[in-house]
């Protein structure tokens, strides 16, 4: 397991240096060590499920003194799915640009590579200051992806996220600092006893604070709507899927130490979780352009996840944070495919703008499924692993009695369907207003990937009790 | 291998969906054979599980998905029930299909949604607990919509649009009722005679109002008033799916997610001790009444006999509410009645609609003359639905009415005998207008009818008229039911 892990972090690293240095076989080395990742994130998974989780101390240096990773369930589920929507979108990058579209600029491979490595080290660091440090490099080469096709509008979003991401960063540092000055250490153990004071209750409110402007969590969500909506399909859909995940997942490795002590911080997320859910939603569906829809839409997700993590509880009595692990999965691969749709349809029609989806003569029909399906998931429909997350989640709250949660998440449900079937509606055109011969474009790689992402989310609610079985080595 | 059998029923049209999904839609020879060998195969594949069933076999799957939730399949008596009505019925209603769409667009779409449809309603018949029900019951409101707004016009997207908002609204209820009775049992598998336990003594509120959700989420697509609003607008979809709607797929997997619900959840003895039997009879009762009044006042053909649907499908659950078991026999035995008779009426419409560009009541003049093929189909399945001896609907009624007396309810026979009236107020008219009027004597035919179009119709009213004939043989659809309500009621 030792193996796995340190390749997890240093292959993603050291190929993007090779793939920087050797533009040409940039593609190839880039797909390989992409695989290669995802193989790495396969044995990891493997050897938890078969002799459970352990940490590892780096140099011998224990904590609090030294670094160490912790390769536990719910790290091996997020590298997992890092690993998955990597895949899916290496692919689409590999795929030729449809006729009369510019290349793809150079330089994804070695940004995509360094965010790889960044979200792995984030995903098994077990100190705030190394994630402070995942963070930096993340934010960076996420900054990268979104500037990349160097269009004026790309250049804006990768502005704005960048802003955004410094200011994550300096709240987040002084946190760090600040919980480095009140206990003398930055290990996630450390947690418990910060609660106990004053400047540690600061130190974690800052932390969060911090977190929250880099989830893109209601009210400080501001910044990425038109960032995600503004950068390259396949930057939007690591961003989406992925980036603002990291986040999530720190909040939740937070609130898994900090036990009972931390419960105002969770009562605060599901607060601004269920403002996300309703203020993304009534956005998503007033929103006239297709990825605007759909960015707004991450804004809804990521409020339902920050409300499972907030109505979760203390882990020590109740296993429903799982619900929301198995929600990041979820949303992570269907987000993905319908960024990566959307791009396709956009690509194709030379717009997306949504009322004018169905008025055409050429239909990106395998695009048009891809995002169909992604909807299903991300409403949780079943038979998805959308559904499956938010069953967990209700069953739990209800045998809480905790009814407002209950009718605050079907509420989500409903609006998330109405703005979806907005677009989904008008992939259903037929009959008098489109030609018999309605033109149907080739197949692109983008489609492939978008339809097996999406493809995967509803696959993956019947594969459920795999992530559930990982989660259960999750130390705590 | 047999015990495969649940299974491989669910893929032969699960499996084939995505393949006929993907295909060019000019490949319509391989998708039509692809097709009808899928339904072929799934309705020998039904007959062996039936007669494995009558011999008292059991069949049961599970996949378990998360912790303490199980998506399970299992064919018993009433799966069985519900297996061969829509295992039959897709055949035909394929053949019509195919017939109806010739030379149509988007039609890999329609025939794979078709499948997804079919594979949906086959998945409810075997569900094995209430977790597996819900996510093919949502599945099917999935695979419906896009078959409903098939047409792509305006209308059809306003149809859709309020299909969904219903499906999905129920679907909601649905799922909430039944988290809420997972939290409290823990599983919630089917089996005769009710699952509870001791829950409803010591949780009678949250018992009753579970039942309320499940009833209301499973009473959209059993168009019970007031939830029906969906079915009579969404008659603007083409043939082949009116009939898919009305007697195949959905209204039916809500008349038999009502039996479950009530037979093997709740259990005979929880629904009079809680005292839910009633008002559900009473709601049956009163959509009986409602769907044949509104009927009445149609002129459109498709949206007359969408009303008759609300009304009839309502006694099955009037026969399961009732708690008797003559009652029960004749409610169950009428998920199969009204499903051939409401078939053979919207086949037989959708062939005025198709040879003659008729639609409307006032334009049936004459076409017992114009189309007396159709015109003979339409008139055993009205007939039937009217109750009139020795054709299936008579059977139910006849045991819905002594289920009334036997359970000391003898409104049930003023209900019947006024459902029955109006049923023939709304039905001979019709017939009077075909077979004694005239044709209008600029009647000329829009389009030739071939046999794929003529003989589905031809079929289900020979349906109508055996299982009425024969209804005491072993293998008719009553003496199945008795074999069912044995084991609920003994």
């Amino acid at each position: 397991m030792v193996t796995e892990t340190s390749l997890l972090v240093t292959l993603p690293f050291l190929a993007a240096l090779a793939a920087a240095a050797a533009p040409r076989a940039a593609a190839t080395l880039g797909m390989a060590a992409t695989l290669a990742n995802a193989g790495f994130a396969a044995l990891l998974a493997r050897a938890l499920l078969a002799d459970g989780a352990r940490e590892t101390s780096l140099g011998g240096w224990e904590a609090p003194l030294g670094i160490t990773l912790r390769a536990d369930g719910l790290a091996a589920l997020m590298i997992g799915m890092t690993a998955l929507v990597g895949s899916a979108v290496a692919l689409q990058a590999m795929g030729r640009p449809a006729p009369g579209r510019p290349a793809p600029a150079g330089g994804f491979w070695p940004l995509w590579l360094a965010t790889l490595g960044a979200m792995n080290a984030l995903f098994l660091s077990d100190d705030l200051f190394n994630l402070y440090v995942t963070f930096e490099i993340l934010g960076l080469s996420a900054v990268g992806l979104t500037a990349l096709t160097g269009s004026r509008r790309a250049l804006r979003a990768a502005f704005d996220y960048l802003s955004a991401g410094l200011a994550g960063s300096l709240l987040l540092l002084l946190g760090v600092a600040l919980a480095y000055a009140e206990a003398g250490r930055v290990d996630l153990a450390a947690v418990p006893a910060l609660v106990e004071t004053m400047r540690g209750r600061i130190a974690l409110a800052l932390v969060l604070a911090g977190l929250a402007v880099k989830a893109a969590l209601f009210p400080l969500h501001f910044w990425m709507p038109a960032a995600h909506a503004n950068a390259a399909p396949p930057a939007s859909a690591l961003l989406s899927a992925l980036v603002v995940k990291t986040a999530l997942y720190v909040a939740l490795r937070l609130s898994l130490e900090g036990g009972a002590g931390i419960a105002p911080a969770r009562a605060a997320l599901a607060v601004a979780g269920s403002g996300a859910m309703l203020w993304g939603a009534w956005n998503a569906l007033r929103a006239e352009r297709l990825k605007l829809l759909v960015a707004h839409s991450t804004v809804a997700q990521i409020g339902l996840i920050a409300l499972a993590l907030g109505v979760a509880g203390n882990p020590a009595d109740s296993t429903l944070w799982q619900a929301a692990a198995l929600l990041m999965l979820s949303h992570a691969l269907a987000k993905a495919a319908m960024f990566l749709a959307a791009g396709r349809i956009a690509e194709e029609l030379g717009h997306d703008r949504i009322s004018g989806l169905n008025r055409t003569e050429l239909r990106p029909g395998a695009a048009e499924f891809a995002f169909a399906i992604a909807a299903v998931s991300l409403i949780g429909l079943p038979p998805t692993a959308g559904f499956v997350g938010k069953w967990v989640l209700i069953e739990g709250l209800i045998a809480r009695e905790a009814w407002i949660w209950v009718a605050l998440v079907m509420t989500g449900t409903v609006l998330s369907a109405a703005y979806l079937s907005r677009v989904v509606s008008r992939c259903l055109r037929g009959g008098p207003h489109v030609a018999p011969g309605a033109r149907r474009p080739a197949w692109h790689m983008g489609d492939v990937a978008a339809l097996g992402l999406a493809v995967g989310a509803l696959a993956l609610g019947l594969a459920s009790a795999l992530p559930f079985a990982l989660l259960e080595t999750t130390l705590t | 291998m047999t015990e495969l059998l649940p299974l491989a029923i669910l893929m032969t049209s699960l499996g084939v969906a995505p393949a006929i999904l993907a295909m060019p839609d000019d490949w319509s020879r391989l998708r039509t054979a692809v097709n009808l060998a899928a339904a072929a195969l799934k309705l020998g594949l039904v007959a062996w599980l039936s007669l494995s069933v009558a011999q008292g076999a059991e069949f049961g799957l599970g996949l378990e998905i998360a912790p303490g939730l199980a998506l399970e399949l299992k064919a018993d008596a009433l799966s069985v029930l519900f297996l061969a009505l829509s295992s039959v019925l897709w055949l035909l209603t394929t053949l019509y299909a195919v017939g109806y769409l010739e030379g149509g667009t988007d039609r890999s779409r329609f025939f794979g949604f078709f499948s997804l449809c079919v594979a949906a309603t086959v998945g409810i018949a075997m569900a094995g607990n209430l977790f597996t029900f819900v996510v093919f019951f949502e599945l099917l409101t999935l695979a419906t919509w896009p078959l409903v707004v098939h047409r792509g016009s305006a209308e059809a997207h306003r149809a859709g649009r309020i299909y969904l908002v219903y499906t999905l609204g129920g679907g909601l209820a649905l799922t909430l009722g039944a988290a809420w009775l997972y939290a409290l049992a823990g599983a919630v598998p089917f089996a005769p005679r009710g699952v509870l336990g001791d829950l409803p003594q010591t949780h009678p509120v949250a018992v009753t109002a579970i039942f309320v959700l499940l009833i209301a989420g499973v009473g959209v697509k059993a168009a019970l008033v007031p939830l029906h609003g969906w079915l009579p607008v969404s008659m603007v979809a083409p043939a082949p799916v009116s009939a898919l709607l009305h007697a195949v797929a959905v209204v039916k997997s809500g008349a038999y997610g009502i039996m479950r619900i009530v037979y093997d959840v709740y259990g005979v003895e929880t629904m009079q001790g809680l005292g839910l039997a009633a008002p559900l009879a009473a709601l049956a009762g009163a959509t009986i009444l409602w769907g044949s009044f509104r009927a009445l006042r149609q002129d459109d053909l498709k949206k007359r006999l969408a009303y008759s649907t609300v009304s009839q499908v309502s006694y099955i659950t009037l026969g399961v509410a009732l708690i008797s078991p003559l009652a029960a026999v004749g409610g169950l035995a009428h998920l199969i009645h009204q499903g051939i008779m409401k078939i053979t009426l919207f086949l037989a419409a959708g062939n005025f609609a198709e040879g003659r560009g008729v639609k409307t009541v006032s334009g049936m003049d004459g076409m017992g003359r114009l189309m007396p093929g159709a015109t003979l189909a339409f008139t055993v399945g009205a007939l039937g639905m009217i109750g009139v001896p020795p054709l299936a609907g008579f059977i139910s009624k006849w045991y819905l009415g002594a289920g009334g007396l036997d359970a000391g309810q003898p409104a049930v026979i003023a209900l019947l005998a006024g459902s029955g009236l109006m049923n023939a107020a709304y039905f001979l008219p019709i017939l009077y207008r075909a077979w004694f009027r005239d044709p209008p004597a600029d009647a000329v035919p829009k389009r030739r009818i071939g046999w794929m179009l003529a003989v589905p119709p031809a079929v289900t009213a020979g349906f109508v008229l055996a299982a009425g004939l024969l209804a005491n043989a072993p293998f008719s659809p009553l003496g199945w039911t008795r074999f069912i309500v044995s084991l609920e009621y003994l």
